[in-house]
C-alpha cells in the first residue's frame, strides 16, 4: 500500500522541503515537492497525491486560499498545515478553513512522522467511505458537539463546565493505544495547544489539540487503566477532561458544530 | 498709512478708527455748543453795557433838551462819540431826521422808516411806545467785510415837562418825541469770540488726539499682542512644531481663546505621538513575525537533521550525547521563539461583551495586597450606568494590572492616592473612524496592507491625472488628509480614479464638491454604505453617511490617577516604547507597550497626563458596541 502513496509539499524553503521529504521518503512514503501554491494545483491536476503538507505563509496565494482553491475545485485530498509564524489563530482557522491538522514549525522528528501517518490514515479511511466500503464504521460525532478539526470535540455541560475528548475518526487513524498521558487537574489548557499524549503500538506519539481554552477540573481517569474506552465509546464514557472554559463565547466562532457533518 | 498700519494692525487700526470718531463727534458737538454760549452771553453783556451807556446819555441830554440848547447837546454827543467803543451816537426825531450825530454829516439827513434802526418799531406800521430790550438791540454790518456792529435805540417819550418846557417845541399829544439810537463797534468782542473757538478747536485735537493713543496703547496690549501671539502659534504650529505654547495669557475671551489653543495644540501633540506610536508597535509585531519565521525555518532543517543524525548513531554513545544537546537546544530556541511571538503578536482580541467595571474589581483583587503594603488608599468613581462594551476581557485587565501596578510603584514606600474612574463620553466620528474595508462595485478590495498610513492599512486607487497614471493611497481615518500620492499630481488638472484591479472608475458624476465645486469620488463600504470625497483632493471634503449618521461615537472612559513621582516632561513620549524603563532591573518596559498595543487591536486610545511630583493620570477610552 505504501508503495503508491504520493505527498505533496509546498513550502518556500528548501530547508523545510528537503527536511520533511527526508523524514518521509525514510517512512516509505514516495515525495513531490513545490516552492508555491499555483504550481501545486497544477500539479494537482495532473497526478494524484494522498496527502498534502502546506505552509500557511506562500509568495502569492497563501495557505488559506489554497484551502479555499482546493474546496471549490472540489479536491478533498487531506491537507497538513505547516507554519513559521505559529500563532494558535492561524491553527484554529486552518482547521476551520478545511485543513485535518496543524503543525507548527519547528517540528521534531517524531512530530511529523505521527502527523503524516495519521494523515495517510486518513486519507484512506475516506477513500473507502467513498467507495462504500463498510468494513469502516465511522461513529459520528453527535448532533450538539462542536468539533476542532476532525479530532477533537466539546460538548457543553449544564453546569457551564465543558466535556472535551477525541473524536472516533481521530482514533481511527492511531494504531491501538498503549498508553495515555494525561495532565493533571487545575492546569491550564489552550486551545490548538497539545492537551493529550497517546502512545501507541506502532511506537508513535499523537498529541491531541484542546478544542476550547480553560482549567482542567477533571480527567478521566479511567482510561488510564481502559485505553480501549476511546475506541468503544469516544463521545460518551470515552471523555477525556472536564474543564471550565475561559474563552468559550470566542473560541465557539471557531468550531465546526457537529450537526453540520450530517446534511 | 502703511505705517500706522504695521504698528497698530489691522483690528486696532478699525478700533481706533471707530473710537476716534465717537470722540471727535462728542468732543465737536460740545464745543460748538460751548463756543455759541459763550459769544451769547457775551453779547448779553455787550448789549446790558450798551443798554446803560444809551440809558445814562438819555438822562445826563434829559436837562439840557429841556433847555433846548443844542449846541450844548451837540457838543455832548461829540465827546460821547469819541470813546473808542462808540461807533456813533445820534437822536433821531419822530419822522426819522438826524437831529444830532457823532458823526455831525449826517445831520439833517432823513433815515428811511425801513432802515434797521426804525424797523423795531415800525415793522407793523404802528408807532411803539415801550420795547423790550431784546427788541431794541441790532446787530449788523455796514459792508459785507466791515466788523459787526450792535446798536441800540432808545425812544425818547414825551413828557410833561416837554411839552410845558419854554422852547414848546413838542405838542402834548404827542407819545414818542425822537429816538437815540447807539451803535458799538463788537470788534473787540468778535476777536475774544474768535480766541475762543480757537481755544476749543485746540483742546478738542489735543483731547482726541490723547484718547487715540491712549485707546492704541491699550488696544495693542490687550488686542493686538494676543493677537500677534495667536497667528503666531498657528504659523509655528503650521510648520510642523507641536510642541508651541503660548505664554502671559491674559484673564480675557483672548487668553480663553489663547488658552483653548494651547489645549488643541496639546491633543494633536498626543494624537500625532499615538499615530506614531501605532506605527512603531504595529512594525514591531511585523518585525518579530517575520524574524520569527525566518528562524522558524532554519530550526527546523537543524531539528530534523540532528535528530535523524540521533537515529543513525544509536551504537555511538559520545556522538548521541553531542547530538542530544543540539537537539535539546534546539527546542529550547523553539520556546524562545514562541515567546518572542507571543509578546510581539498581541494576539487579535477574543471579544465578547464585557462589564468594565467587574474588571476593573477583579484587577484590584489582584492587586490588593500590594496596594495595602505600600500605604495605598484606593478610591474607586466607578459609573453605575456603564454599558458593557465587546473586548477581550483578559486582555482588558492586563491593561488595568499594568497601570495598577505602576501607579503603586510610581507612589512607592510613602503612600498614596488611587483613584480609578470610570465615564462614559461621546465624540464625533470623523478624525477617529478607521475605514477598514472599502470595494469597487465589482467588488475588488481597495484595502492595500502594505502601504499604511498613520499605522492603518490604507486604501489604495488608481489615479490618471495629466496624462500621468499611477496610484493614490486614501487616508483609512473618516475626515483625515495624509493621502499619499504615488505620482506627481496637479491639482488643477482634471483626474480621474479607478480600480486598481478592473480600472471601473470611482467618479461620481452626478454631484459637485461641497467646498471646491469639484469632481468627487464615491465608493461602497460593505454593509456601511458609501464614502464620498473631494476627487481634486484641493480640500479635505469627505461624506460617510453612515457613520454621520450613527452621530457620536459613545466611548466607555477609565481614568487611573496616582499621587506618585510623575514623569519628566522628556520621558512622556517614550513610555510606551518596549523596553523603556525607569525601574532598572525590576521593570522590563514592557507593560504599557503591551497596553499600547492591546488598546489598540481594540480601536481605543491611551493617553497620560503628568506633573512630576504631583502625580499621573492614565486615560483609556474604548469604544461602546
Ligand atoms: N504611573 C506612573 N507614574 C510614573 N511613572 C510611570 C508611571 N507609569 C509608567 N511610568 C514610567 O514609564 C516607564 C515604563 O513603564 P512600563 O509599565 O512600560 O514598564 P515598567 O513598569 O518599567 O516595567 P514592567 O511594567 O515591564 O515591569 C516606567 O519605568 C516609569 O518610568
Ligand atoms: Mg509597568
Ligand atoms: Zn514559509
Ligand atoms: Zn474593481
Ligand atoms: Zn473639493
Amino acid at each position: 500500500m505504501k508503495e503508491q502513496t504520493n505527498i505533496l509539499i509546498i513550502d518556500d524553503e528548501e530547508v523545510v522541503i528537503s527536511s520533511i521529504s527526508k523524514i518521509a521518503t525514510l517512512e516509505g512514503y514516495s515525495v513531490d515537492s513545490v516552492l508555491d501554491a499555483f504550481s501545486a494545483l497544477q500539479k494537482i491536476s495532473s497526478s494524484k497525491y494522498n496527502l498534502i503538507i502546506c505552509d500557511i505563509m506562500l509568495p502569492g496565494m497563501d495557505g488559506f486560499q489554497f484551502l479555499a482553491e482546493l474546496e471549490s475545485k472540489r479536491i478533498d485530498t487531506p491537507v497538513i498545515m505547516t507554519t513559521g509564524y505559529s500563532t494558535i489563530e492561524n491553527a484554529v482557522k486552518s482547521l476551520y478553513t478545511g485543513a485535518i491538522e496543524f503543525i507548527p514549525k519547528p517540528f521534531t522528528v517524531d512530530e511529523m512522522i505521527s502527523v503524516i501517518s495519521r494523515g495517510i490514515k486518513y486519507s484512506s479511511i475516506m477513500k473507502l467511505r467513498k467507495s462504500n466500503d463498510d468494513s469502516i464504521l465511522l461513529v459520528p460525532c453527535p448532533a450538539k458537539y462542536y468539533r476542532l478539526g476532525y479530532s477533537g470535540w466539546m460538548n457543553k455541560d449544564n453546569d457551564g463546565s465543558v466535556l472535551i475528548g477525541a473524536t472516533d475518526s481521530f482514533i481511527k487513524t492511531i494504531d491501538q493505544i498503549k498508553k495515555i498521558e494525561l495532565l493533571s487537574t487545575n492546569e491550564k489548557l489552550t486551545q490548538a495547544t497539545p492537551a493529550v499524549k497517546f502512545e501507541t503500538e506502532d511506537g508513535l506519539v499523537h498529541q491531541l489539540y484542546s478544542v476550547i481554552s480553560g482549567i482542567i477540573i477533571a480527567g478521566n481517569e479511567r482510561l488510564i487503566n481502559e485505553p480501549e474506552l476511546l475506541e468503544k465509546d469516544p463521545y460518551f464514557d470515552g471523555w477525556i477532561y472536564r474543564i471550565v472554559p475561559t474563552e468559550l463565547e470566542y473560541e465557539m466562532k471557531l468550531l465546526i458544530p457537529c450537526s453540520s457533518d450530517r446534511s | 498709512m502703511i505705517l500706522v498700519r504695521k504698528i497698530f494692525g489691522k483690528i486696532s487700526l478699525k478700533l481706533i478708527g471707530v473710537v476716534s470718531v465717537t470722540v471727535i463727534l462728542i468732543i465737536g458737538v460740545y464745543s460748538y455748543f460751548n463756543v455759541t454760549s459763550q459769544s451769547d452771553v457775551l453779547l448779553a453783556e455787550v448789549e446790558r453795557h450798551a443798554n446803560q451807556l444809551s440809558e445814562s446819555v438819555k438822562n445826563s441830554t434829559r436837562y439840557v433838551m429841556l433847555l433846548n440848547q443844542r449846541d450844548h447837546i451837540q457838543e455832548m454827543i461829540n465827546r460821547i462819540g469819541k470813546d473808542p467803543a462808540i461807533d456813533n451816537v445820534r437822536i433821531l426825531n419822530k419822522e426819522g431826521e438826524i437831529i444830532y450825530s457823532a458823526h455831525p454829516e449826517d445831520i439833517g439827513k432823513m433815515l428811511d422808516k425801513q432802515a434797521e434802526s426804525c424797523y423795531a418799531c415800525h415793522a407793523e406800521n404802528k408807532a411803539l411806545e415801550k420795547l423790550p430790550i431784546r427788541q431794541r438791540t441790532r446787530i449788523f454790518k455796514t459792508h459785507s467785510d466791515s466788523s459787526r456792529i450792535l446798536g441800540i435805540i432808545n425812544p425818547i417819550y414825551n413828557e410833561k415837562s416837554c411839552y410845558l418846557a419854554d422852547c414848546h417845541a413838542h405838542s402834548e399829544n404827542a407819545k414818542v418825541l425822537g429816538v437815540l439810537d447807539i451803535t458799538i463797534s463788537l470788534t473787540e468782542v468778535d476777536e475774544q469770540i474768535k480766541q475762543n473757538e480757537i481755544r476749543e478747536i485746540l483742546f478738542a485735537v489735543i483731547a482726541i488726539t490723547a484718547i487715540g493713543f491712549i485707546i492704541g496703547f491699550f488696544v495693542k496690549r490687550w488686542v493686538d499682542h494676543p493677537v500677534r501671539e495667536l497667528v503666531n502659534a498657528t504659523d509655528q504650529v503650521a510648520a510642523g512644531n507641536l510642541n508651541y505654547i503660548i505664554k502671559n495669557l491674559s484673564t480675557d475671551e483672548l487668553g480663553t481663546l489663547g488658552k483653548s489653543f494651547n489645549n488643541m495644540i496639546k491633543k494633536l501633540d498626543e494624537t500625532s505621538q499615538q499615530l506614531y506610536q501605532s506605527t512603531k508597535m504595529a512594525s514591531l509585531g511585523q518585525l518579530a513575525a517575520g524574524v520569527a519565521h525566518e528562524i522558524n525555518n532554519p530550526l527546523t532543517g537543524v531539528l530534523t537533521y540532528s535528530s535523524f543524525l540521533l537515529k543513525r548513531t544509536k551504537d555511538n554513545p559520545q556522538m548521541q550525547e553531542d547530538l542530544n544537546v543540539i537537539v535539546r537546544e534546539t527546542l529550547r530556541s523553539r520556546e524562545i521563539v514562541k515567546g518572542l511571538l507571543d509578546f510581539a503578536r498581541q494576539s487579535t482580541p477574543k471579544k465578547s461583551s464585557i462589564d468594565v467595571n467587574d474588571i476593573i474589581n477583579h484587577a484590584i483583587a489582584v492587586v490588593n495586597n500590594q496596594l495595602k503594603l505600600n500605604k495605598v488608599n484606593l478610591v474607586k468613581e466607578l459609573d453605575p450606568s456603564l454599558p458593557k462594551i465587546t473586548a477581550d476581557a483578559n486582555q482588558i485587565q492586563q491593561v488595568f494590572l499594568n497601570l495598577f501596578v505602576n501607579g503603586i510603584d510610581a507612589i512607592g514606600q510613602n503612600g498614596g492616592t488611587l483613584i480609578v474612574k470610570t465615564s462614559q463620553i461621546s465624540l464625533s466620528p470623523r478624525g477617529i473612524t478607521q475605514i477598514k474595508s472599502a470595494v469597487c462595485a465589482k467588488t475588488h478590495s481597495l484595502i492595500d496592507a502594505e502601504h499604511k498610513i498613520g499605522g492603518m492599512p490604507s486604501l489604495r486607487m488608481k489615479i490618471k491625472s495629466n496624462g500621468n497614471e499611477g496610484f493614490v493611497n486614501i487616508d483609512p481615518v473618516y475626515g483625515s488628509y495624509r493621502h499619499y500620492f504615488g505620482i506627481a499630481y496637479d491639482k488643477n488638472s482634471s483626474v480621474n480614479l479607478a480600480c486598481p484591479v478592473c480600472d471601473i472608475s470611482f467618479l461620481d458624476k452626478n454631484s459637485k464638491c461641497p467646498k471646491c465645486g469639484g469632481p468627487i469620488y464615491k465608493f461602497q463600504i460593505p454593509n456601511q454604505g458609501f464614502l464620498e470625497g473631494c476627487a481634486s483632493f484641493k480640500d479635505d471634503w469627505q461624506k460617510w453617511d453612515f457613520v454621520d449618521r450613527a452621530g457620536e461615537k459613545k466611548f466607555v472612559e477609565i481614568n487611573v490617577t496616582d499621587s506618585g513621582c510623575g514623569i519628566p516632561p522628556e520621558n512622556l513620549n517614550k513610555i510606551f516604547e518596549p523596553f523603556f524603563t525607569t525601574k532598572g532591573q525590576r521593570g522590563t518596559g514592557l507593560g504599557l507597550s503591551v497596553i499600547w498595543g492591546i488598546i489598540d487591536n481594540h480601536n481605543g486610545s491611551i493617553t497620560v497626563e503628568s506633573k512630576v511630583g504631583i502625580g499621573t493620570t492614565f486615560s483609556v477610552r474604548l469604544p461602546q458596541q
